[in-house]
């Protein structure tokens, strides 16, 4: 870390991750990695494709253990734990760290039932009434409500691209996550659709630690206040956004926001 | 002059004529080479050749195959005109006996005749059948020749063979696939026709819902009413296929697709589904033995031992048992396509969750996979209700309305067998319902299949 990125770390700061390295196989994907996310603030991973911002992503909830040839080195804490030591538990830490994908991925059941599927595996409903104000609650959040309250029973894979990416986040929320991370959660969505889901960042952001993964450079100054721009597995610059897009230091930033590569 | 004979010769010539024909392009397709003009040659020399030995080959062998078959009547026709026909009898069988034993000496097939009538009319016979066979190769050769000739004026620098043989080509495709066609409608019109006949004896209330199976009692002349019910046959059908069989297959065909979709590494998939598939390469005679010799003694001495009655060494549940094993490929293969097909983000969206694996297949993969599983699980049915070794040589003979899994049942296949093998006249009743049977079990397998597509070909749109 620069003294500078230091002097951005938050005192408390939600995830930290010190010297992440990834293997897929013999083949290194992210060269060593140190960053803290904090509470308060959107923070946004830009780069072109294949720079490992979103393997970088997927090692902040543990999704990389899902294949089979990936290996991760190095530290990552949430709240100060380690979430790489034996004793952390996986299930735990998803519902703690939750996630929404590039393309929507609803689960083929009533849009009920995808909010109702995580309260439903964590045991966090008592009731059918606790369920329906959980329901009520996240899509609310998510910004869908107004749009499904009567076609509840309705199934998710029948909204629109925009609507289901809602629902996902919707998902996601209904667990009472601490941290959301976006995997470019609008690579798929139409402009309109778009500007809603960054909408919804915006009320969101306070209430959960963010971070979102995007190509779209635009988006990243438009949604977050933290920017790391990642090149070839390496961090290369982590500032505020406004700095990171109006007065890069690195070279290699400066040449990628001005469009020379990307 | 034999059939084979023709068919050596024909193919000569359909070998000269590619050669001639091919170097004769080659010859002017040089010359027009020499103009210079770049549409002056059109089809490579070789497509020449087979433009003309087509032409050559194929009018005549369309003839020949007509001709087979019309020149048997042509030759009784002239025999019966011989004055030596004169002294047939007028009874249609007797004289068709008598026509047939001459035709036979005449071509070689018999050495001599048991009927004295016959002798008179070899003589003819000979003579009329060597005049058509010489009457038939020498209008073969002419076609073949006039074929030939036509095609062969017809060679030219710029002439479009290429064209016409590919023409020719999907031509010949085409009536391959129509054979196949063809063969199921005419095998479907056979067990339709059959049918009519047996329900024209039986009524097909009676044969559908009748209780009472007893084919052997209306063959021994009691009457052909309450004979064929075959509900103890269907019941029988669907107690061994379609319950004990799948009670087996189900469960194990969708654990060992679970386990080797989304459980067992590269390495153990690699080795564990062609194994798994090795099941469904066993031949079901094989089943057969399996199922009479060993399970089938193993479950009435067990039975036995728990003091159920009426255990038979043919029981339901030995057939169902190994049917079921036998089944276990096709479901589980049918359930690993459609587990796989559920699209990764799916499994992803329900880990990030902080869904466990177990969690992850029982409440997301599974159900979105299940019309996949349902359609496999249908063909499996279909499958098992046709299936016919393991019964015939497992389950008995007795049309037993039961549920007791170990005693014994018959299956409609099984009935079939049985009434067909053995010496029958073909118009009994007993010999027609077998052609019944194979209809109901026909249409029955046949909607099992268009509904276990419909359901597959539904369910895959969904994720498209």
């Amino acid at each position: 870390m620069t003294d500078e990125q230091k002097s951005l770390a938050p005192a408390n700061p939600k995830m930290t991750a010190r010297d992440v390295k990834v293997f897929y196989g013999p083949k290194q994907a992210i060269k060593g990695v140190s960053i803290d996310v904090d509470m308060d603030n959107v923070t946004a991973f830009i780069g072109p494709s294949g720079c490992g911002k979103s393997t970088f992503l997927r090692t902040l909830n543990r999704m990389n253990d899902t294949v089979a040839s990936a290996r991760v080195d190095g530290t990552i804490t949430l709240d100060g734990e380690d979430i790489y030591a034996p004793s952390m538990d996986v299930v735990q830490l998803r519902a703690r760290v939750g996630m929404v994908f590039q393309k929507p991925n609803p689960f083929p059941k009533s849009i009920y039932e995808n909010i109702a599927y995580g309260p439903r595996i964590h045991g966090l409903a008592a009731s059918k009434a606790d369920m329906d104000v959980i329901v009520e609650k996240s899509l609310r959040r998510a910004g869908l409500w107004e749009e499904v309250k009567d076609r509840l029973q309705d199934s998710g894979t029948a909204l629109s691209g925009g609507q289901q990416q809602r629902l996902c986040i919707g998902r996601a929320i209904a667990v009472e996550p601490e941290v959301i991370l976006m995997d470019e959660p609008c690579s798929a969505l139409d402009p309109i659709a778009t500007a809603k889901i960054e909408e919804l960042i915006h009320e969101l952001r306070g209430r959960y630690a963010i971070v979102i993964v995007t190509h779209n450079m635009q988006q990243a100054a438009r949604v977050s206040q933290r920017t790391a721009f990642f090149h070839l597995g390496e961090l290369v610059e982590y500032g505020v956004t406004s700095d990171i897009f109006t007065n890069p230091k690195a070279e290699r930033t400066k040449d990628y926001i001005t469009g020379r590569y990307g | 002059m034999t059939g084979p004979a023709i068919i050596l010769l024909l193919a000569g010539l359909g070998a000269i004529a590619w050669v001639s024909a091919r170097a004769r392009a080659v010859r002017l397709q040089t010359a027009a080479r020499a103009t210079g003009r770049r549409d002056a040659v059109h089809s490579l020399p070789g497509y020449h050749g087979w433009y003309v030995a087509l032409w050559t080959l194929i009018p005549a062998a369309i003839f020949l195959a007509v001709w087979a078959n019309v020149a048997p009547g042509l030759v009784t026709q002239s025999v019966l005109a011989d004055p030596a026909a004169q002294a047939l009898p007028a009874d249609g069988f007797a004289r068709s006996a008598i026509l047939g034993e001459a035709r036979a000496i005449a071509s070689g097939l018999q050495a001599g005749a048991f009927n004295p009538a016959s002798e008179a009319l070899v003589a003819p016979y000979r003579t009329a059948i060597s005049e058509y066979g010489i009457a038939g190769a020498v209008l073969a050769l002419i076609l073949a020749f006039a074929g030939g000739a036509y095609a062969f004026t017809r060679i030219r620098p710029d002439f479009r063979a290429r064209t016409r043989v590919e023409r020719l080509v999907m031509m010949a495709l085409l009536l391959a696939s129509l054979l196949a066609i063809v063969t199921t409608l005419g095998i479907v019109a056979s067990l339709l026709w059959e049918s009519f006949r047996f329900f024209s004896m039986v009524n097909p209330i009676d044969f559908l819902f009748g209780f009472k199976w007893s084919p052997q009692s209306a063959a021994m002349g009691y009457g052909n009413d309450d004979a064929f019910g075959a509900i103890p046959l269907f019941w029988g059908t669907i107690f061994i296929g379609a319950i004990i069989a799948m009670i087996v297959a189900i469960p194990l065909g969708l654990m060992s697709a679970v386990y080797l979709t989304q459980y067992a590494s590269p390495a153990v998939r690699k080795w564990m589904k062609p194994l798994l598939e090795v099941l469904a390469g066993v031949p079901t005679v094989v089943y057969g033995y399996f199922a009479a010799l060993t399970v089938a003694p193993a479950l009435r001495d067990f039975a036995v031992a728990i003091g159920i009655r009426g255990a038979s060494s043919e029981s339901a549940l030995a057939a169902g048992l190994v049917m079921g094993v036998m089944i276990i490929p096709f479901v589980s293969s049918m359930a690993d396509d459609s587990i796989a097909a559920v699209p990764q983000s799916m499994r992803d969206g329900s880990l990030a969750m902080g869904a466990t694996t177990s969690e992850t297949i029982k409440r997301v993969l599974v159900p979105a996979a299940l019309p996949g599983v349902v359609g496999g699980v249908l063909l499996a049915v279909s499958r098992a209700i046709g299936e016919t070794m393991i019964v015939v040589m497992a389950a008995g003979l007795a049309a037993n309305l039961t549920l007791n899994p170990f005693a014994s049942v018959t299956t409609v296949t099984t009935q079939i067998v049985q009434l067909l093998t053995g010496d029958q006249e073909f118009d009994s009743a007993k010999t027609l319902a077998a052609f019944a049977l194979g209809l109901v079990l026909f249409v029955v397998t046949l909607l099992l299949n268009i509904v276990a597509l419909r359901v597959v070909k539904k369910y895959r749109e969904a994720y498209e």
